[in-house]
Formats: structure tokens, sequence, C-alpha cells
């Protein structure tokens, strides 16, 4: 009785949740493109979305922007962790820590304003009128995303074993050489971890980029936002659905291959 | 490889122990260094021009004037912080049974619970809002809905409520999620073992389960109270841009008005009153995590 | 493990590397002797291609080509106000070729000399321009009388639109800003969400003037539109068009041009100009001064003078055009009708209604009328519900607290 309770409350809670999604999907494939009376099943939205010039182009920026973006920020990031980790002074370091971490404490808005301030500062000094544009947002997405890989990275470090690295340089290895064959291979999983996370942080960014963004270059969310304060077009909801869509589509691969893999792992160590 | 690594193998073992810390010394400066002059530029030089502007009038001279100013904004403020509040609140009473029950599912249906409350979380912020918004609205499905059964329309959008359930709709994946993590984790021989010491289910529930799973509240509260604090864009849809929250003014300041100062202002403000209210928060978790045995 | 994290690894190269790939063939595509031109205009303000509309922007690009021999790509983005174009511009970090401010804004923007002479010489289909609009005897060209920065583009004026299913057809409101204001609609009303539009509807319907340079009379319109703010559904602005399309608001004050777009979709909407008086607005054309193509900017302004995407824009936006090739197109004409009955008349048959138009106010009244406007959107009521339930909340937080807290010590003394 108690199970079933907390079941109707789950699934109570998860209808709820995913009403409003549900709806929107469905209605993509409304008729009239109403949002109150469904009146006939098309896909005219979606032919419409597909000739959209301008989704396409958002998605392409989108995904160039989180790409580039988080690579460099899990670059910088993971030698940023490789230096703190080193570090001796226990104040400079925590310094560091606590510093590097105000974006991810900071609200969004707030790391966006000050990032805006920086950039208009810097371009009222190089008197220039096109700052603002790819060069800003890559900035403020690898800075946001660096916490997030040091959050993931700085573990791995932790959990190293220092004699290894002793040993490969008692060997004859530099110092730089033991890194690089000893120490970052142990490191890999938490950099792949920091780059998944700061490359869908990245992407789904709307709040920073808001400000720091001009409207020559726009991003997946910068264009829904642009789209839910004008006029919306119906194709929007063509785009929300696919959105869901592919999110849903990668989470159970995501899943469902972890899983697959764990399954054939405990079979071959049996 | 190996060739390379041969003659210097042979070198007599205790000279190269120098040379290999100062070279430490050196690899490791040159790791840290680019972050370093990153965060500096990026993040420290950034807070500081927004104490410079909070700090200077138009002319760039020295003023308090803009935090004097903000106290035109005082119900804004209080609103932010009482819907923020309300919404974290809202978020934990149906958040924590959620993952609690959830926690209880055969360990098949939890992974796929889990997808199910990861979806909305990385599925883009602004389209859940504008969906929500679509469904509410006077002439959204909801209220046609109603209209059709013969019953008043619910002004939702526009209202109060409206915003509320905004952030506790947007936000409450985020309170589940490190509270489930929490529960999982949690090792089922403490359960059991109260249950042999003689606790029934409710003491069990507090004694136990809630103290060892606080550290997932603690973040799940900071993960829905900080962005609904911030939020403009779920105030400014089912708010229809009658209901001003800070992020909304902070969010005009910026991007309609020709000066930064009272914008700048309301942001250390805010930033102050996140980091004031963190740090409340965590004391006290940390006076309530003292409570374990 | 292992495995799991190789699929990890697989899958985020995979992800990762398609659209690299993409992407760089992509900019390789785009390579060669291409002009970007930075375009900024008002959302929903030109013939985009969408639902079999003529692509104004594309047959420029292909217009050039033809004649010019050189590919330019239109770079075209929206703003919804006046004022967040300004901050964009004035804050000297993006850059526009061409930009569609309204009346009072250009009247600003030359006067901080932000904008750039014009050369006609580029622009030879200036002609087409209605004398009423451009050249010496024209009536509505105050905000750049010497005609050398601006071509107008569209006009029109602001009334409101209202729901007929929701209004009632002997309403003694209608026909006056009063209905507004009408606490009858509670909920259902939609304002403006920009200062000078918003302050223009409570000006208008006191019967004061919209460029008053007295702050006594902004401070009563302030008064109207807090008196106001209650019944108000909200403060938008392009989403108005969903909003009285689906029925989800029953009166708003817009432009009428964009009543007709909204008509086209429900036709229980109805309009009329507020007989106190209206506004009436003309967006014109401007290059800025930090333009890097002028002269490529010219011709286009030039290229949306001609009758094919003038025509286009004319029909796709509802909104009046200056340009007479638009009003003499019969088609055009038959068109607007269709839409709506007396759609055209609507637009242009509009001597008899009184109007009046913004102008740039001084250095000192724009920032009191920006103070005010921050007034009037600070203007919330926290309501006693709210407080009850964080004082419960807080309540119960402290005493649990302490109550934890004191049990703790307690115990510990043991």
């Amino acid at each position: 009785m108690k199970n079933f309770l907390s079941r109707c409350y789950i699934g109570l809670i998860f209808f709820l949740l995913y009403i409003p999604i549900v709806v929107l999907i469905i209605f993509s494939f409304n008729e009239s493109g109403s949002l109150a009376e469904f009146s006939g099943f098309s896909f005219t939205w979606y032919e419409e979305l597909f000739h959209d010039q301008e989704a396409f182009s958002a998605l392409r920026n989108s995904l160039i922007l989180a790409i580039i973006s988080s690579l460099i920020a899990t670059i910088l990031g993971t030698f940023g962790a490789l230096g703190l980790h080193r570090m001796r002074n226990r104040y400079v370091k925590q310094a560091i820590t606590t510093v590097t971490n105000i974006p991810m404490m900071n609200p969004d808005i707030v790391t966006g304003v000050s990032m805006m301030l920086l950039f208009v500062a810097v371009a009222a000094f190089l008197k220039t009128h096109e700052l603002f544009g790819f060069a800003t947002l890559l900035i403020a997405h690898i800075t946001f995303n660096i916490p997030y890989v040091m959050l993931s990275v700085m573990p791995r470090f932790k959990q190293l074993d220092k004699s290894l690295s002793e040993a490969a340089q008692d060997l004859g290895c530099t110092p730089s050489r033991a890194f690089f064959m000893v120490e970052l291979p142990e490191i890999v999983p938490g950099i792949i971890s920091g780059l998944m996370m700061s490359f869908t942080l990245s992407l789904d960014d709307f709040v920073i980029s808001h400000f720091v963004s001009s409207p020559n270059f726009q991003t997946l969310p910068l264009y829904v936002y642009n789209q839910t304060a004008h006029n919306v077009k119906f194709s929007m909801y063509a785009l929300s659905a696919l959105i869901v869509a592919v999110i849903l589509v990668i989470l159970l691969i995501v899943n469902f291959a972890g899983s697959a893999a764990d399954r054939k792992n405990k079979k071959g160590g049996r | 490889m190996k060739h390379q690594a041969l003659p210097q193998a042979e070198h007599p073992p205790q000279a190269p122990r120098k040379s290999k810390n100062t070279h430490r010394n050196f690899f490791q400066r040159f790791a840290a260094v680019p972050h370093v002059v990153w965060t500096v530029m990026f993040i420290v030089a950034p807070m500081l021009f927004v104490f410079y502007f909070a700090f200077t009038d138009a002319e760039g001279r020295f003023s308090i004037a803009n935090i004097v100013h903000l106290s035109q904004y005082t119900n804004v403020f209080i609103l932010s912080i009482a819907f923020a509040l309300i919404a974290t609140v809202v978020c934990l009473l149906i958040g924590y049974p959620l993952a609690y029950f959830m926690s209880r599912q055969s360990e098949r249906a939890q992974k796929i619970l889990m997808v199910l409350i990861m979806l909305p979380m990385w599925c883009n912020l602004l389209i859940r809002t504008y969906a929500l918004m679509a469904l509410l609205d006077n002439g959204g499905l909801l209220n046609s809905l109603l209209g059709k059964l013969g019953l008043e329309p619910l002004p939702i959008v526009g209202s109060y409520f409206g915003v509320i359930l905004g952030m506790v709709y947007d936000f409450l994946p985020y309170m589940v999620l490190p509270i489930f993590t929490a529960m999982t984790k949690l090792d089922k021989r403490y359960i059991e073992a109260s249950s042999d010491l003689g606790c029934n289910s409710w003491q069990t529930m507090t004694k136990v389960i809630m103290p060892l799973t606080l550290s997932g509240v603690v973040s799940g509260v900071t993960m829905v109270f900080v962005p609904s604090i911030s939020t403009f864009y779920i105030s400014q849809k089912l708010g229809a841009g009658k209901i001003d929250l800070v992020g909304d003014t902070i969010e005009r300041l910026f991007q309609n008005a020709s000066t930064y100062n009272v914008g700048a202002a309301m942001s250390l403000v805010m930033m102050i009153l996140i980091i004031v209210s963190l740090a409340v928060m965590n004391k006290f978790s940390d006076e309530e995590g003292g409570m374990v045995p | 493990m292992k495995a799991s994290i190789r699929a990890i690894v697989i899958l985020a190269s995979v992800l990762l590397l398609l659209p690299l790939v993409c992407g760089l063939t992509a900019c390789t595509r785009d390579k060669g002797e291409v002009i970007t031109l930075y375009v900024y205009n008002w959302g929903e303000y030109i013939s985009d291609g969408s639902e079999d509309s003529v692509d104004s922007n594309a047959l420029f690009e292909e217009w050039y080509y033809n004649t010019y021999g050189v590919r330019v790509k239109v770079n075209y983005s929206t703003y919804s106000s006046n004022e967040s174009m300004y901050a964009k511009l004035s804050s000297g970090s993006v850059n526009y070729d061409v930009v569609v401010p309204s009346d009072y804004m250009i009247e600003r923007m030359i006067e901080e000399d932000m904008l750039a002479e014009l050369n006609f010489e580029n622009i030879p289909h200036i002609g087409n321009i209605h004398e009423d609009f451009f050249g010496e005897d024209a009536k509505y060209d105050y905000y750049d009388p010497d005609n050398k920065y601006a071509v107008p583009y569209m006009y029109g004026m602001i009334g409101i639109i209202y729901n007929t299913t929701m209004v009632e057809a002997d309403d003694p409101s209608l026909g006056s800003w009063q209905l507004m204001w009408d606490e009858r609609h509670n909920g259902n009303i939609l304002q403006f969400n920009n200062s000078r539009d918003a302050f223009g509807t409570a000006q208008y319907f006191l019967g004061l003037d919209v460029n008053s340079d007295s702050e006594a009379d902004w401070r009563l319109a302030l008064e109207k539109l807090k008196e106001q703010k209650p019944v108000l559904q909200g403060y938008v602005m392009d989403e108005i068009f969903n909003k009285m399309e689906n029925g989800s608001a029953a009166i708003a004050a817009y432009y009428a041009g964009d009543f007709l777009a909204m008509y086209e979709n429900n036709e229980d909407l109805e309009f009329f100009y507020p007989k106190e008086g209206t506004n009436l607005y003309v967006d014109a054309m401007c290059i800025p001064k930090a333009s890097r193509n002028k002269e490529v900017a010219e011709r286009y302004i030039d290229f949306m003078l001609t009758e094919a995407p003038a025509v286009a824009n004319a029909e796709y936006t509802y909104y009046a055009s200056p340009n007479k090739v638009v009003r003499e197109n019969a088609e055009y004409r038959e068109y607007m009708n269709t839409i709506k009955d007396g759609g055209y008349d609507l637009m242009y048959g509009t001597d008899t209604v009184k109007t009046s138009s913004y102008k740039n106010l001084s250095g000192e009244k724009l920032i009191m009328l920006n103070d005010l406007w921050e007034e009037l959107k600070s203007d919330i009521e926290v309501g006693l519900p709210i407080y009850v339930i964080c004082g419960g909340i807080l309540a119960v937080l402290i005493g649990g607290g302490t109550f934890l807290g004191v049990r703790k010590r307690i115990r510990d003394n043991y």
C-alpha cells in the first residue's frame, strides 16, 4: 500500500513536470499553430524550421562555441589543477581556488554583467566598435567553464599516487614527461567528464551570453530568447521538440551504453 | 621511448635530485600560470569593474549615491528574496519525499527516473519556461479547457503565484538530483541498524536518513535559491513584465539604460546578499550536521 | 568501468568532431570576397521569406551580386525598443551598418553625433519617398529637418487593439484611452514595455504635451501610470502578438500596422485611434558613424526604396509606407483591404486623427524619464500573504534551529 502511494506521488510529480513539455511537443504537430486547440496533424512547422537559416546558423554557432570553449577551458583548467595540486603555499592555493570558484557561486547574471562591464571598458579603451561577438562569448564561456573542469579534475589529482611519478623520474623521465606518461592517463576520466560538463554548460548557457553577445553572433539559447521576445513563430515549438528529443536520445545512450558496458565488464570479470 | 630514457638512468642518483626539484618548480609554475592569468583577467578584473561602477557616478567620481538610490528598490529586493525563499521551501517539500521514494524503487526504475529528472535539467530553461507560460496563459490550453468545463479562467500569468510556480517548476530537478544522489549513497545498513535498535520509521527518517542526506539538501537548496533570486526570464514571462525582481531590474539597467552605475550597485548588493545567505545556511547545516552521532 | 569510459570517450569524440567538421566545411564555403552588411532593425519589420513572402535581404544580396559582382551577406538582427538599440550602439561594443530607429531616437543620435551623413548619390530612389516625409516642404521630417541622415522606412500611429469577445460593443470607454484604465477589464490590459510609449499613453489621456519641459507634467503622467498598474496584466512589447491573438489579453495599445497582422490570425480583434489624440511616429533608415561599409549600406537603403522589396516589406509588416511606389500600387491597395475591410484606409486615411510626435528630450529630461520609468517599474506591493508565508518559513527555520541547538547543548552537557 505504502509502495503504491509512493509510486502515485512519483507519477504525479513527474506528470506535472512533464505536461508543459509534452504539450509543447504535441502542439508542434498542430496544423493551426494554436496552443489551445488541436486542429489537425501536420509537419508544417518542422518544414518551416528546416527553411529557417537563422536557426541553423544559431545551432552552428552554439556548437562551435561549445566545442572551442570547452576544449580551451579543459586545457586551462587541467593545467591549473595540476599547478594548484603541486603548489606548496596553502594560502595562495586557497586564494586561487576561491577566486576560480567565483563564477560557480555567483548568480549567472552577476557574472554576465561583470564581464560586460569589462568588455565595454576594453572596447572604449581600444576605440573599437566590434568587440562583442564570438570573442567575448568565447572568453566568457571559458571563464565559467573552468571551475567545473577543475571540480572534476582536482579529485583525480588528489587520488594520484605520488610514488608513481617519482619512480618514473628516478628511472630518468623529465618531470613533464613523467606527467604526460604517468599521471595524465590516471586523470583522463576526470578531464573527460570536465570536458563533457563544460560542453553541455556552454551549449545551455543563456544568461551570461545574453550580456556579452552581440546580435551578430547568436547562439541557440539567444535565438530562442529572441524568438520568445517577439511574435513567436510556431516553428519555435518544433525546434523545442527537436531539442528535447535530441537530449533524451543522448541521455538514453549515455545511460544504456554505460550500463551495457558495465554488464559486459562484469561478465568478462567472471 | 626506451632508448631515450636509458642514458639518463645511468646518471648518479644523487645529482639529478636537486635539478629535478628545480625542474618541478619550474613545471609547476608553468602549469598554473595560464590559469592564474586568466582568472585575474576575466574573474578578478570584471569584479573590480563592478565595484568601480557601483561606487562612482556617471562622470567617474567616487560616490555612494548609487547605493543610496537602491532604497527605491526595497520592495523589489524583499519580493525577490521572498519568492526565492518560498520557491526553495516548496521545492524542498516536494523534492525531498520525491527523492526518498525514488531511492526506494528498483534499480532499473531508478535509472529511468534518473533520466527523467535529468532531461528537464539539460533541456534549456527558456524552452521550459516558455512552455509553461504557453500552457498557463489566459488563452492557453489550461484556461481553454477550464472554459470548456464552464469554469472561471485562472489568471496565473502576471500574478505572484505564477512567478513562484515558474521557479518551482524550473528548479525542482536541481533540488531532487543532489538529494537523490545522497539517498542512493546512503548505507542501507544504517537504516537496518536503526530499526533493529527499535526506531520506528518516523524516527529512522528524522534521526538517520535526514541527517545523512543533509549534504544533498544543502546543495539542492543552493542550486534552487541562487538561480531563483537572480532570475529574470521567469518573471518576465510568467510575471508578464509587471512583476519586476532584482534580476529583471539589473537586466533592464544594463540592457536599456545608458549608465551602468546603479545596475552595478544592484549586482553588488545581490552578490553580497547571496554570499551572506549561503554563509548562514552553511553555518546552520554545520550545526545540524553536528547532530549526527 | 573502463569500458564505460571508452564508450563516453567515443561518444564525446563523435559529438565533438561531427559539428566541427560541418562547421569547418561551412567556413571554407563562405570564403572568398564577401562583404558582411550588419543591419539592425525592429523585430517583425522586414519581409523575411516566411509563409511564402519575399525575402528582402536575400533579394538584396542577389541584386547586389548581379549589379556589382560582389557578394554581400546581410547579417540581420533585431531589437524590441529604441532604448535597447541605443544602449547597444552607444556601449561602443557592436557595429552596425544600417539601423532603423524611430524619430525621437534619430534626433538624439544626430545630436550625439552617432549618425553618418548620407551620400544621396548612392540613393537615387529617394524620389520615391512621398513629399510629406522627405524634401523641403515635408511635414514629417521634424527629426532630421535638413534631410541629411535618415531615409523614412515606415510610419504609423499608436492605437488601441481590443478583443470584441471580451469588450462589449457599447462599452462607454471605447474610443478613448480610458479603456486602458478600465477596472472592469482588470488583468486583461497590456501596456507598452518602453518608457516613451508608456508615458505617451498617459500623457495623451491626460491631454499633456508628450514633449513637455515641465517635470510636474511628467510626474502627473507617472501617477496616472501607477494608477493603471494594478489593472494591467503586464508590460510587454512584441509578446503582444501572441497574447492578443490567442485571447490571453483583451486590450492593448500598440502600433496600427501590427493590429492588421494580429487581425489576420484572430478576426475577433478590433482597433481604434483614441479621440484624445495619439502618437505618429516615423521609423527611418540611418547609418551609424562607425559603419565600415557605408557605400554598401547606402545601396541597401536605396534598394529598400525600390518597388519589389518596398511592397513586400509593406505587405509583410502592414505598416504605412512613406513610399509613393507602394502607396500607388493597386495590388498592394487591394491586398491591404483583403486583410481587413478598410485596411488601407486604416493605415493611410488618418488625416482626421489628432496626432503629435515624440521629440528628443534634453539630457536632463532623459535622465528624469529614465528615473520615472524605474520608479514605475519598481513600484510594487509585497502584499500581506507574502509577508505571512515568509514569516512562517523563517519562524520555523529559526525555531527549529534553536530547538536543535539547545537540545544538542543539553545533550553535550551530559
